[in-house]
C-alpha cells in the first residue's frame, strides 16, 4: 500500500471533483450533440415552419394569383390544380393560344407526357386559358422594346 | 463507396420553391425535396438559402444571374445578346434547355456509356476513364443552338418555351470523336442513324419514361467534329449543360447533342425515340400559310440550322453622342456551312454596310463580325445585322416561314440606338 500524506489526499479529492464536473459537462455536451443530430419531432416541425415561411396559397395581388403567377380570373383554380404538377406554371403563362390550340397542347400532353383525363374540367379550363392566354397579333415582326436606355462610352 | 468516389461528388440542396398546398405539393416534395448529388465542377454555394422564399429571384446553379429564366421547372434559361459578346462562350453564360429533371446523382468515376443497337457489331460499355485512355482527345469550338430559338416572335403563337434570341452558345468542347468510339464497337453496313439516351428523368416522375432521345444520320455522326465531350472550356461541363458526358453535334438543333449521355444506339432505321416524331423538332416539308394544319406524315426532321447572326455589342438601348464613332460587333453561324458575309444596316434595311468577318477557328464554330459606325444625325435608329452563308442564303428581315412549333426563326437581329 502506498501511504498518502494529507496534502496528497486533498489534491486527489480536488482532481476527483474536477473529473466529476468534467463528466457532467461532457454528458450535457453529448446530449446536446444528440439533440442536434436526432432532433425530436417538435423541433423538426418548428424549424420547417421557419424555412417554409412563404406565400399564402390564396393570396391574389393586382389580379395575379401570387403562388402560381396565373391571372386570377374565373377558372384559374382548375389550372392551379391540374397544370403545376410536372412543370411550373411558367410554361403555361409564357404561352398564348386559341381554345383549339390549347386543346391541341393538352391532347399532346395526354398522348405523350402522361397528362390525365381532365373530364368535365376540360372545357372550363380551356375557356380560362383561351380567354386569359389567347393569341396576340404581332405581325411579321415585333416592335423593339428597350427596357433601359444607357449612355454608350 | 471508396474515398476517390466521395471526392468526385458533392451534395447540395436542390432549389426548393414552395408551390403551396395545391394538388402538386406531394409530387413536388419527392421531385425536388431530396438531396441532389452532382459533379465536382458544380460551383459551390451557388444555391442561396434565400431560394426557399418565393419572392427571391430564381438562380440557376453554375449560371450567371443575367440569364433570363423562361421556365424554372424544367429549367429553361436563355442568354441576353450582350452577355454572348466573348468569342468563346463562358460556362456560366451558356443557355439551358432541360426537357426533364437532371439526374439526381452524377458520379464521374462510375459513369458509363454503352453503345448498342441493331446496327452495332456488339454491345460495349465504357467508363469515362476508358474513353480518355483508349481514344485520342480533341477540342473544337462548336455552335449549339436550340431549334426553337426565336420561337417567341411567331404568330399565330407557337407552343413551347418562348425563346427570343439567346438559345445559342459556342464554347470549346473537349472529348473523343463519336466516330472513333462507334468504330471501336463496330458499325454494320446497314447503319442509318444513331440515337442517344441520357440520365435525366421524366417530369411525370415515371422512371420508365424516356424524356427525350434524339439523334442524327450516321453520316453526321461520323463527321470529324461530332464529339462525346466531358469538358467545356477546359473545365467540367456545367451540371445543367449535361455533366459529366454529352454529345456535341455542332450546327444541328442542340436537341441532337444529348446531355447526361449514358447510351448510344446505332440504328438500321431513322431513330424513333421520344421527340423524333410528331411536331417535335420537325417542320412541314412544303411551305404552308401561317396557322395551317399539317398531318404528321407531311413533316420532316430539322437537320442543319439556317444562317444567323447576333449583335453582341453594343447592348440594345445605347445612347451615343453626336459624331461618336462606335464599334458594332457580334457572331454569325450557318449550321453545317460557313458564313461568307455579314452586313449591318442603320436605316431599316435600305442600305447595308459590309462588316469584316473572321474565319471560323474550326468547322462548325461561329464567326465574328465587326464594323465601326457613326450615326449621321440625331434621332432613333435600329441596327440590323444580316449574315449570308457560302451558298448565298441570307437572313430574312421579317419572320421566315411559319411552322406550328416555331422552329428556325433566323430573322435578322435588331438593336435600338439613339443619337443625341
Ligand atoms: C403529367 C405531366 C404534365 C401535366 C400534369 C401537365 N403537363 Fe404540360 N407538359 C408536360 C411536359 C413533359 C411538357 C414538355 C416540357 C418541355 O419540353 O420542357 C409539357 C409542355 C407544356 C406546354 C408547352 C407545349 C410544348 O409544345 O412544348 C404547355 C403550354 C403546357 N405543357 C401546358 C400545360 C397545361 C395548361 C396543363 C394543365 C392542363 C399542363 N401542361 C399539365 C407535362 C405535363
Amino acid at each position: 500500500m502506498v501511504k498518502l500524506s494529507d496534502k496528497e489526499k486533498d489534491a486527489l479529492k480536488q482532481i476527483n471533483s474536477k473529473l466529476t464536473n468534467l463528466i457532467i459537462v461532457l454528458v450535457l455536451f453529448l446530449g446536446g450533440v444528440r439533440l442536434m443530430l436526432y432532433p425530436p419531432t417538435f423541433l423538426e416541425n418548428s424549424s420547417q415552419q421557419i424555412v417554409k415561411e412563404e406565400i399564402d396559397p390564396e393570396l391574389i395581388e393586382q389580379g395575379i394569383h401570387v403562388a402560381s403567377g396565373l391571372i386570377a380570373a374565373e377558372g384559374y383554380e382548375l389550372v392551379n390544380q391540374n397544370c403545376g404538377n410536372c412543370h411550373s406554371y411558367k410554361l403555361v403563362t409564357q404561352n398564348r393560344n386559341t381554345k383549339e390550340g390549347w386543346l391541341e397542347t393538352i391532347r399532346w400532353m395526354q398522348e405523350t407526357q402522361k397528362l390525365w383525363d381532365l373530364g368535365e374540367n376540360e372545357d372550363p379550363l380551356l375557356n380560362y386559358l383561351s380567354t386569359n392566354y389567347g393569341p396576340e397579333e404581332t405581325g411579321r415582326r415585333k416592335q423593339l422594346v428597350v427596357t433601359e436606355w444607357y449612355q454608350l462610352n | 463507396m471508396d474515398k476517390k468516389d466521395t471526392d468526385k461528388i458533392m451534395t447540395n440542396d436542390f432549389p426548393r420553391r414552395e408551390f403551396i398546398k395545391n394538388a402538386s405539393l406531394a409530387t413536388l416534395g419527392t421531385l425536388l425535396g431530396g438531396k441532389i448529388v452532382f459533379a465536382e465542377s458544380f460551383p459551390k454555394g451557388l444555391i442561396p438559402e434565400a431560394l426557399l422564399l418565393e419572392e427571391s429571384p430564381f438562380t440557376i446553379s453554375g449560371k450567371n444571374n443575367g440569364l433570363i429564366v423562361l421556365n424554372d421547372r424544367p429549367i429553361n434559361a436563355e442568354t441576353p445578346p450582350h452577355l454572348l459578346d466573348p468569342n468563346v462562350t463562358p460556362n456560366d453564360i451558356m443557355f439551358v434547355r432541360n426537357n426533364g429533371i437532371p439526374p439526381k446523382e452524377v458520379n464521374v468515376n462510375k459513369w458509363t456509356l454503352t453503345i448498342e443497337g441493331e446496327s452495332a457489331e456488339q454491345t460495349k460499355t465504357y467508363t469515362i476513364a476508358d474513353l480518355k485512355s483508349k481514344f485520342k482527345e480533341y477540342t473544337y469550338q462548336l455552335t449549339l443552338e436550340c431549334g426553337g430559338n426565336g420561337r417567341s416572335e411567331f404568330t399565330p403563337p407557337a407552343k413551347g418555351n418562348q425563346w427570343t434570341t439567346g438559345a445559342v452558345a459556342c464554347p470549346n468542347w473537349t472529348g473523343v470523336k463519336l466516330k472513333d468510339v462507334l468504330k471501336d464497337v463496330g458499325i454494320k453496313s446497314n447503319a442509318v442513324y444513331i440515337g442517344y439516351y441520357g440520365k435525366d428523368t421524366h417530369l411525370s416522375e415515371d422512371p420508365t419514361k424516356v424524356v427525350i432521345s434524339r439523334g442524327v444520320p450516321i453520316e453526321k455522326a461520323m463527321e470529324d467534329e461530332a464529339l462525346i465531350a466531358w469538358s467545356m472550356n477546359g473545365e467540367e461541363i456545367p451540371y445543367m449543360n449535361g455533366a459529366p458526358l454529352r454529345l456535341v453535334i455542332g450546327g444541328w438543333p442542340a436537341s441532337t447533342s444529348g446531355k447526361w449521355l449514358s447510351k448510344i444506339v446505332i440504328r438500321d432505321k431513322v431513330h424513333d425515340g421520344p421527340k423524333m416524331g410528331g411536331k417535335s423538332y420537325r417542320i412541314p416539308k412544303n411551305g404552308i400559310a401561317p396557322g395551317t394544319k399539317v398531318p404528321d406524315e407531311d413533316y420532316e426532321i430539322i437537320e442543319s440550322m439556317p444562317v444567323k447572326s447576333l449583335i453582341t455589342f453594343p447592348k440594345t438601348g445605347a445612347i451615343v453622342k453626336a459624331n461618336q464613332e462606335f464599334e458594332v460587333r457580334g457572331h454569325a453561324w450557318a449550321g453545317d456551312l460557313e458564313v461568307k458575309a455579314v452586313d449591318v444596316s442603320i436605316d431599316f434595311g435600305s442600305s447595308w454596310i459590309s462588316c469584316s468577318v473572321t474565319k471560323p477557328v474550326n468547322r462548325l464554330a461561329w464567326q465574328h463580325f465587326s464594323t465601326k459606325i457613326t450615326l449621321p444625325e440625331s434621332g432613333y435608329y435600329e441596327i440590323w445585322a444580316r449574315a449570308t452563308d457560302i451558298q448565298g442564303k441570307s437572313q430574312p428581315m421579317v419572320l421566315p416561314g411559319w411552322n406550328p412549333k416555331g422552329y428556325l426563326n433566323n430573322a435578322c437581329h435588331r438593336i435600338a440606338i439613339k443619337r443625341l
